[in-house]
């Protein structure tokens, strides 16, 4: 993807966070995205999230597969390493490199096509082994570079640029992936960045694979009348479900968790997820729950967003798979290899 | 053939009735005689109820391959009576169970068929259907044991160390064992004229079957993360590792994994998984076979462009489609060599028995990394699942592995900018970095247009710049591979070339022809890119027969592609019926291309191996 470097622009009264990075050193290359591309909000959300954060840029690892929302990942945190991979095969490279150093911190940028279509079984089956990572879905809907065809996510009776009606039924990732057992399922919406940041930020701490459904418009193919993946369509009939705000553990003291009737949910860091609107009734640690009521408003064309689904106390991938604490990379090689005088006596086996 | 320590015999059961557990049991005992010996096992696709068959070859020359005359049939299944029957060399022997008559039409007059009553003693001892069709392969084992000589004591010991925490099975088989030998003591004439007599040939060997040596060979290596989806003949690649790593990989005081296992959801993810796991600097690895190269296609062309380690053990089976799932060939060589869309280029390892499975496996981490590139070692089948017998496995403690270019933190300090792709060195490659280093390495890896720099770009002089370089390293790999063994024959002004498991046969088939008067060079290719003793091995000949298992010659066409070779100067012997390959079959298209070349009008054969 052809990318432009942008001038870095610092100016002294920048705040700095803990690592004393102020946000420009979170950004990466300029877009080459269409403007007015929801991506590029979620990219400058990302970029706020990892900032706030204070990630190490270089323990970032940025994932992503083909399409307009994969090449996002040039876009944020420069001094990470990326790794653009193949159509819908995102989640499998993520796999591999988090097997191989559960240190990094995986960001996986994915869309509608990639992850619903081509990707669809990689993105389940990451799911089912809630390997540790932030899984993007910048969803509108169709596909960008071939320009307009539906993707898999387009709704029945949506019309494309061309005037085409999509009769077939869409694939929405958030009941997928609730469906999967994901323990971690929010939406938001590109041009919320109020309540984007904050999800990002969530979703970064939970342990597991914490899955953001970005509703992110595309200007050039679906962004006109008949389409429910447009701006004015997603702002009509996105609402909050949830609100949250991410206290850190280094907070605690001066933040005050107020219960006030909604949930709090601890995170393997400490961090705390405090839910500051929910519906009544609604308990977003209750998978059956949070099924029934997506399903009842979204029947009614209602677009929830938010924190929808957590579950922090299931083993994520390394626990699963019973992995040593420290990066497979850094343990060396004579750990490793059991020498010749094992070999020797394991011979005795083959007589 | 045919005399002490020099016979064959096949035994033919039906699947999932125990048979295996009796077909090692004879193998190895023969094995801790101290004789050489080799076993095929022909197998169904399938759990149970279809015919299988187990082939034992003993050779006090050591001659492994396959053979095609049995002396004697081991016929436990009625389905197949008619034609195992008829498989026999004349003058051989037949063992069957006599409970019920043989049919008279099966009847042969120029061999000796013994009888033992096995469903009857069995059902008059052992109350237990089930319990019964397990015991019948241990009681005609016994009476083998007595018809071939066997030492009962070793078997004795075998059946305890694997019945040894089991008394009561211990004892029933034990039993068994004995009623089964003293039967044929009592009622045939033991021993055979053909059988085993104690040797010394096996001290410095082991049995084994290079599936389980590949896994030695990738855990020795220090591979950590295993991706992979089961298919057969590859799933017990990985069910060694496992294993293998439970045993050694263990940490002792957190009892935590050093290793990180993954079966994949397919093989397009298992690929996935390895490129991912080696972009961030572990040695990874997959096992499959060729319906899986076919789908892992797309990433090793991404992980060949952007210049990412990747092994894959490819254990061959015959394709095309489903094929053959339990039948072996060398089919892949060419998919393998060429895999994925564009202009690409693998390097291939060709082990030829689980030895060399062992050592190869270890160096195709080696050579992946230095080359940052995948690597492939195509096995097979017949190499894969049977047991071999071949020299120990050993480990030379010095070996440290070779990790390539890869910068360290320190090193990406000193320098002022970081290019994924420059510089380069003398084989053409250029350093990486992993991530979570330095942020100084930081780069994007892309399956996208590069230029040297590692930026996008969509420049044909650019692009062009990368891909011969690509082009160049893949040359550059032809001093690191395993060079080809050469055997030359005073005067020999033919050779034939082969690969891979087909080595035995050929070796054995050169003794054959040299009886004969036939002088022929030997080359057995051990890699691709050819290293340059393979081009000047065919200089030297005449004219040079190329054998092996495929239909469409593809060592051949790998030849013809990348060396000088002329293609009227290669001629191909190709059997690729799917059964391991036998010296009998070599020796036939040899003859055959000889005597075409005296008679050109004679009819093009057919060796199907069987």
């Amino acid at each position: 993807m052809p990318s432009i470097a942008k001038p870095i622009v610092t100016h002294p009264s920048l705040e700095k966070n803990s690592l004393g990075l102020n946000l420009r050193a979170y950004e990466g290359a300029m877009s080459t995205l269409c403007a007015g591309c929801g991506h590029d909000s979620v990219t400058a959300a990302i970029i706020k999230a990892a900032w706030k954060l204070s990630l190490d840029p270089h323990m970032i690892g940025k994932f992503s597969g083909i399409g307009c929302s994969s090449k996002t990942p040039t876009y944020f945190v420069s001094g990470a390493h990326g790794f653009n991979s193949a159509h819908g095969r995102m989640p499998a490279i993520a796999t591999g490199a988090a097997a191989a150093n559960r240190k990094l911190i995986a960001i996986g940028v994915s869309g509608d096509g990639d992850s619903l279509s081509i990707g669809i079984g990689q993105m389940a089956h990451a799911i089912r082994r809630n390997l540790n990572m932030l899984y993007i879905i910048e969803n509108n809907g169709v596909y960008g570079l071939t320009k307009g065809q539906f993707s898999a996510s387009a709704d029945i009776g949506t019309k494309s640029k061309k005037g085409d009606v999509n009769r077939v039924s869409p694939i929405d990732p958030v009941m997928f992936a609730l469906s999967l057992g994901a323990t971690f399922v929010a939406r938001s919406f590109s041009g919320e960045k109020e309540q984007l940041v904050p999800i990002i930020e969530a979703g970064i701490k939970h342990k597991g694979l914490a899955l953001i459904d970005v509703i992110s418009p595309c200007v050039t193919f679906n962004d006109h009348e008949g389409s429910t993946k447009s701006y004015l369509y997603t702002r009509k009939h996105e609402y909050h479900v949830t609100d949250t705000n991410v206290i850190f553990p280094m907070d605690e003291l001066i933040a005050s968790i107020k219960v006030n009737g909604h949930t709090s949910v601890t995170m393997h860091d400490g961090s705390v997820i405090k839910f500051t609107r929910t519906p009544e009734g609604y308990d977003p640690r209750d998978r059956a729950k949070v099924f029934s009521y997506l399903e009842e408003h979204q029947k009614e064309g209602k677009v929830p967003t938010g924190i929808l689904f957590i579950d922090e106390s299931s083993s994520d991938m390394h626990e699963i798979l019973g992995t040593t604490d420290e990066p497979l990379t850094q343990i060396p090689y004579e750990t490793l290899c059991p020498g010749s005088k094992a070999l020797d006596s394991l011979m005795a086996e083959f007589r | 053939m045919t005399g002490i320590n020099d016979f064959a015999l096949k035994l033919a059961n039906v699947n999932g009735t125990g048979s295996a557990s009796a077909n090692g049991l004879l193998m190895q005992s023969m094995f801790r005689m101290g004789i050489p010996v080799a076993g095929k096992n022909l197998f169904p696709s399938n759990i149970q109820g279809l015919p299988t068959w187990y082939e034992i070859r003993v050779s006090k020359q050591g001659y492994g391959a396959r053979a095609l005359d049995y002396d004697l049939m081991v016929a436990m299944n009625g389905s197949t009576y008619a034609r195992d029957i008829t498989e026999v060399r004349s003058g051989g022997y037949v063992l069957y169970d006599s409970t019920w008559p043989l049919p008279s039409e099966l009847h042969r007059d120029d061999v000796t068929f013994l009888g033992v009553p096995l469903a009857k003693m069995l059902t008059e001892s052992v109350p237990e259907p089930k319990t019964r069709i397990l015991l019948k392969n241990i009681m005609y084992t016994g009476s083998l044991a007595a018809l071939l000589n066997l030492d009962m004591e070793i078997i004795e010991e075998l059946i305890k160390e694997a019945y040894g925490k089991k008394q009561a099975l211990l004892d029933v088989n034990r039993k068994a064992l004995h009623q089964g030998y003293d039967y044929a003591k009592q009622h045939l004439a033991c021993p055979l004229p053909f059988h085993c007599e104690g040797m010394d040939a096996n001290g410095n060997k082991i049995l084994i079957d290079g599936n389980t040596a590949t896994a030695l060979g990738a855990i020795w290596a220090g591979a950590t993360v295993a991706a992979w989806y089961p298919i057969t003949p590859a799933t017990s690649v990985m069910d060694s590792f496992k294993a293998f790593s439970d045993k050694y990989r263990v940490d002792p005081v957190t009892k935590k994994n050093n290793f990180a296992f993954l079966q994949a959801e397919d093989e397009l993810a298992a690929i996935g998984m390895v490129i991912g796991a080696s972009w961030a600097g572990a040695r990874s690895f997959t096992s499959t076979a060729g319906p899986g190269i076919s789908l892992m296609n797309e990433l090793i062309g991404l992980a060949y462009y952007a210049e990412i380690p990747a092994v894959i053990f490819d254990i061959q089976r015959t394709g095309p489609s489903t094929g053959m799932p339990t039948r072996t060939q060398q089919s892949d060589i060419l998919e393998c060599a060429y895999a994925s869309h564009g202009d690409t280029k693998h390097i291939l390892l060709f082990p030829s028995n689980p030895n060399e499975c062992f050592h190869f496996a270890a160096k195709s981490f080696d050579l992946a990394e230095q080359f940052q590139t995948p690597v492939f070692m195509l096995s097979d089948l017949d190499i894969g699942m049977n047991d071999w017998v071949v020299d120990r496995l050993e480990w030379d403690d010095n070996y440290r592995p070779n990790r390539g270019r890869v910068l360290t933190s320190a090193e990406l300090d000193e320098i002022k900018t970081y290019y994924r792709y420059s510089p380069e060195d003398e084989n053409f490659v250029a350093a990486r970095t992993l991530p979570g280093v330095n942020a100084k390495g930081s780069y994007f890896t892309r399956g996208s247009g590069h230029n040297r720099l590692g930026g996008y770009t969509e420049s044909p002089a650019e692009y062009q710049e990368v891909m011969d370089r690509l082009t160049n390293k893949h040359k550059a790999a032809a001093k690191y591979v395993p060079a080809p063994i050469i055997e030359r024959k005073e005067g020999a002004t033919i050779g034939i070339i082969t690969l891979g498991g087909c080595d035995l046969a050929c070796r054995e088939a050169i003794d054959i022809l040299e009886s004969d008067g036939v002088l022929v060079n030997y080359m057995r290719i051990r890699s691709f890119p050819f290293a340059s003793e393979v081009e000047r091995f065919i200089d030297e000949q005449d004219f040079c027969y190329i054998l092996e298992q495929n239909r469409d010659a593809q060592l051949k066409s790998l030849l013809t592609l990348e060396t000088r070779a002329l293609k009227g100067k290669l001629q191909s012997i190709l059997i690729y019926g799917g059964f391991p390959l036998s010296a009998k079959s070599v020796v036939e298209g040899i003859q055959h291309k000889l005597a075409r070349q005296v008679h050109p009008d004679m009819k093009a054969g057919v060796i199907t191996g069987e």
